[in-house]
């Protein structure tokens, strides 16, 4: 199977940990993007003014991640200059000549890794080529050191500013044949190179994309419907005209018509837009509406609905069979012992702290946008789409964002604003308030999961029946509500069986940082230690053993075959890396003595993810009033041979750590088909006076290096509930902790 | 009617209403935009500005509260950009996506001038009305330590 960037983003979890990506395949084809890949050349990355000054474009989007670093730093190391010298840009959308230019599924880094130095090696060939030339000398007797092209016979040298005129207007290599460094001689990769907008962050320079600011320009705020996709029927329109400030009241049709499956980018949610002349304003005349909405059939749905037949789904025959082997009816019959257990994740937000927005001029017939999106292709396209314009007549730029974590994969909001553009004279600035961004995220679905799991005589782990009720329709499963048939431990059971039922739902559901993973992952390892505690054994050397059993063939077809350890394709679960984070994290948080006294525990998890293997432990104690303090968290990740820029890495793993805490404490409910949630109150984050002490300690491995952004994450939930079990032997089995009784301190 | 204002040392005045936002004032007036906006109910720390040295959130406060209290947000913390909250932030490279961090900074700033030498329960206290929605909390608070122990080390 082959999947472009559109699917894999619907079905991140496809393929469980493995993710059946094209993208992943072959990095340097990859990378360059599905269809006819462009031919990336130094010319388009690289920029060396004549004074020496070298600036290198970015090409992906920057909400956090660190990509304006990252990448660049791939280049800049094979240009073979000094970080210090190099300005980053922001490259505008331009895949043509920059390739794919999006930031998700933690890709940046294995699809950046080897064209991003192939393009800086290729420049670092032109430079050479063009002092070659210019002394008449053999390239070969010609090296390079920090900007310099250096002939050490002649004692010749010439910085890279005097060459770059020459070498600009050389052929690119083919950047196949260009010759990479030793990683040994790095001076860039794998040295600590500080954010590049960081000084401009420290001093509030006006960066982000709610900081855009144009002459004349107009604000938007969007009035909504409380239930998903609800159209206006009537509303006090010519009254809202009126009120100070107010430019334009705008009735949005909208073109969704709410169905049992909700796709990626359903398309627009109608609503009234108001534009006025600054954001307050356009606030203010939005509590003066009053509006008669056709709310639509998604007003039936609620919480409660969705619970009950999620509980009558699981007693019946499931729907589908994704993966089955061994006779698990059978190995369960035969178990010594059989543990039977529900597990219920809710729905979550994405709540990033810039909530959504754009900005967007329309004139003279062509479409000017700054966007957050994360993928912005898709954007263009869409908006080209919805306002039948071609997308040779749009403009991107590209604006950091304030936090995406999967939520600008969709860009519901720049078509928003692209439509108001549009209708009126002015530039415009669309923001949502924290709570329309809450009310009208693309959700994390929920789910719903019946286990059964059996032991030998040993306490050996022989059966698991895993049966996952999401959401959908006879087809197709929700966005981000998909699971990949090879998702651990599916392969390591001696009998396995992963069934999925799927019920319907009207709601944008969408992908969050780890999706898919960032819950099954709690489900998983939650059980595995229920079957861990239930088998009287170790929860670490329980599952050290289940990875040692012999692995079943990855069915989803992608990459090596198990036990060719290549180190190129990898989506594979590899199991040494598995064990490798387990037994690493366990010595660093000393696992094997870990005290034991009642109210205080530590837990162990791990997972695979976007190329990633990550093992953590949680340190928590409990009070008697069910009140949880995290002290401290391990992390042990292995991202292959080489961790990029390690301050930067370090901190991500840092914020996927405390995000999978926050996710802990999260829940999205409906009633009536709203939802009941509206702001950081009942919506919460990880503060400051509940972060843990986090250590992280990286395994390195001979594989290509892989993402961040999310396999970090997954393991943090269950190893705190697994540490709440250990300090209180009560299982947490629904999420958020409060449903299951518990609290943060 | 005009409001008097003081930003970051400038007497200025402003065309709005005064139950008018603060936040809203220095982003879409005055064309500061340093302070953020995240909730608009004080619940992130976002739209953290000094009143008279104290932080608070912008969002709830009404321009017209304010009278001859001077306001410094982010851009006037420091003429250079060096205050030494700014520097730590710097050093450690405490930001992901950023948004947040002037919301940190400022509270982080207030902080250290009623506390040089804040312990971990200060900075909770302080710092907890301020989200992190990336997760830096480890390195913001670091990062007070580090100003607290620059400036208590010898010239």
């Amino acid at each position: 199977m082959r999947l472009n960037r559109r699917s894999f983003l619907q079905l991140t979890a496809l393929a469980g940990g493995g993710l059946a990506l094209d993208l992943y395949r072959s990095p340097l084809t990859a990378a360059q993007g599905p269809g006819k890949p462009p031919d990336l050349t130094p010319q388009a990355f690289i920029h060396i003014a004549n004074d020496g000054a070298v600036t290198i474009m970015a090409r992906a989007s920057e909400s956090g991640q660190g990509m304006r670093n990252m990448l660049p730093m791939l280049i800049a190391e094979e240009l073979d200059v000094d970080w210090k010298d190099v300005r980053v840009q922001q490259a505008e959308l331009n895949e043509k000549i920059y390739g794919p230019q999006f930031s998700g599924g933690s890709a940046n880094t294995p699809t950046g890794w080897e064209p991003m130095r192939r393009v800086g090696a290729a420049g670092r060939q032109l430079l050479i080529t063009s002092g070659a030339q210019t002394w008449g000398v053999p390239e070969s007797e010609c090296t390079t050191q920090h900007g310099c092209v250096l002939h050490a016979a002649s004692g010749r040298s010439a910085g890279y500013g005097e060459l770059a005129s020459k070498a600009a207007a050389l052929p690119a290599p083919v950047l196949s044949t260009v010759k990479l460094k030793d990683p040994k001689d790095y001076r860039i990769i794998g040295h600590s190179q500080p954010g590049v907008d960081t000084h401009a962050i420290v001093t509030g320079k006006p960066i982000f994309g709610i900081d855009v600011e144009l002459p004349g320009m107009l604000h938007a705020a969007i009035e909504k419907a409380p239930v998903f996709a609800g159209k206006v029927k009537s509303a006090n329109i010519d009254q809202i005209k009126a009120l100070p400030g107010v430019r334009y009241v705008l009735v949005i049709d909208g073109g969704i018509a709410p169905a049992a499956y909700t796709p990626w980018e359903p398309g627009m949610e109608p609503g009234i837009a108001i534009v006025a002349d600054n954001w307050w304003q356009a606030q203010q005349a939005r509590e003066q509406l009053v509006v008669d909405w056709d709310l639509g059939p998604a007003a039936a749905q609620s919480s409660e609905g969705f619970k009950k037949r999620a509980e009558d789904l699981l007693q019946a025959q499931p729907a589908n069979t994704l993966r089955k082997y061994g006779d698990v009816d059978a190995a369960l019959k035969s178990s010594a012992k059989v543990v039977d257990a529900t597990y219920q994740y809710p729905f979550i937000a994405h709540v990033t702290l810039e909530p959504q927005g754009a900005t967007a001029h329309w004139k003279d017939g062509k479409l000017e946008m700054w966007s957050t999106s994360t993928l912005p292709v898709d954007g263009r396209g869409l908006v080209a789409k919805t306002l039948g314009i071609h997308e040779s007549d749009i403009t991107t730029h590209m604006m950091r964002s304030g936090g995406s974590f999967g939520r600008r994969l969709q860009n519901d909001y720049l078509v928003e604003v692209a439509w108001i553009a549009k209708r009126i004279d002015a530039p415009v600035k669309l923001l949502w308030s924290r709570e329309d961004d809450i009310a009208h995220d693309p959700f994390r679905p929920g789910g719903t999961v019946g286990l059964k799991g059996g032991l030998d005589t040993q306490g050996k782990l022989t059966a698991w029946r895993h049966h996952f009720v999401t959401f959908g329709d006879d087809k197709h499963s929700t966005s981000g509500g998909g699971i990949g048939q090879d998702t651990y431990p599916a392969g390591f059971v001696p009998a396995y069986a992963l069934y999925t039922s799927l019920q319907p739902l009207m709601l944008r559901t969408g992908a969050l940082r780890a999706p898919g993973d960032n819950a099954y992952c709690w489900v998983s390892q939650s059980f595995l230690d229920e079957m861990a505690h239930a088998a009287g054994r170790d929860p670490l050397e329980f599952q050290l053993e289940l990875l040692s059993n012999k692995q079943a063939p990855w069915s989803s077809g992608e990459h090596d075959a198990v036990g060719d350890h290549e180190p190129t394709g990898q989506s594979v679960l590899i199991a040494d890396r598995f064990k490798g984070v387990l037994e690493l994290v366990a010595e660093k948080s000393g696992w094997a003595h870990r005290p034991k006294v009642p109210g205080r525990g530590m837990g162990i998890a791990a997972w695979f993810c976007h190329l990633g293997y990550f093992a953590e432990v949680a340190d928590v104690s409990v009070d008697e009033g069910n009140q949880v303090t995290v002290h401290q968290i391990w992390a042990a990740g292995d991202v292959g041979s080489q961790i990029i820029n390690p301050a930067a890495a370090e901190n991500i793993a840092f914020g996927g750590i405390i995000e999978g805490m926050s996710h802990l404490g999260q829940e999205i409910t409906l009633a009536d088909g709203r939802i009941q949630q509206s702001n950081f109150h009942n919506h919460p984050l990880i503060r400051m006076r509940q972060a843990p002490k986090i250590e992280v300690s990286w395994r390195k491995t001979d594989y290509a290096p892989t993402g961040l952004g999310e396999p970090t994450l997954p393991p943090t939930l269950p190893a705190v509930t697994n540490a709440i079990f250990a300090a209180t032997g009560k299982r947490i089995r629904t999420l958020p902790l409060k449903r299951s009784g518990f609290s943060w301190a | 009617m005009p409001i008097q204002l003081t930003v970051n040392g400038v007497a200025t005045s402003v065309d709005a209403p005064p139950d008018m936002p603060l936040l809203w004032v220095l982003r879409d007036i005055l064309n500061l935009k340093g302070a953020k906006y995240g909730c608009g109910v004080g619940r992130c720390g976002a739209c953290t500005v000094l009143l008279d040295g104290q932080a608070v959130r912008s969002c709830m406060t009404e321009v017209g509260s304010v009278g001859d209290e001077k306001i410094i947000t982010i851009e006037g913390l420091s003429p250079d950009g060096l205050h030494p909250v700014q520097v730590a932030w710097e050093a450690l490279d405490v930001p992901q996506c950023g948004y947040c961090q002037s919301g940190q900074i400022m509270s982080a700033a207030s902080l250290l001038q009623r506390t040089p030498n804040p312990t971990d329960a200060d900075i909770d206290a302080a710092l907890s009305g301020n989200l992190c929605r990336c997760g830096t909390y480890t390195r913001i608070r670091q990062a007070i330590h580090e100003t607290a122990d620059a400036a208590s080390r010898p010239k």
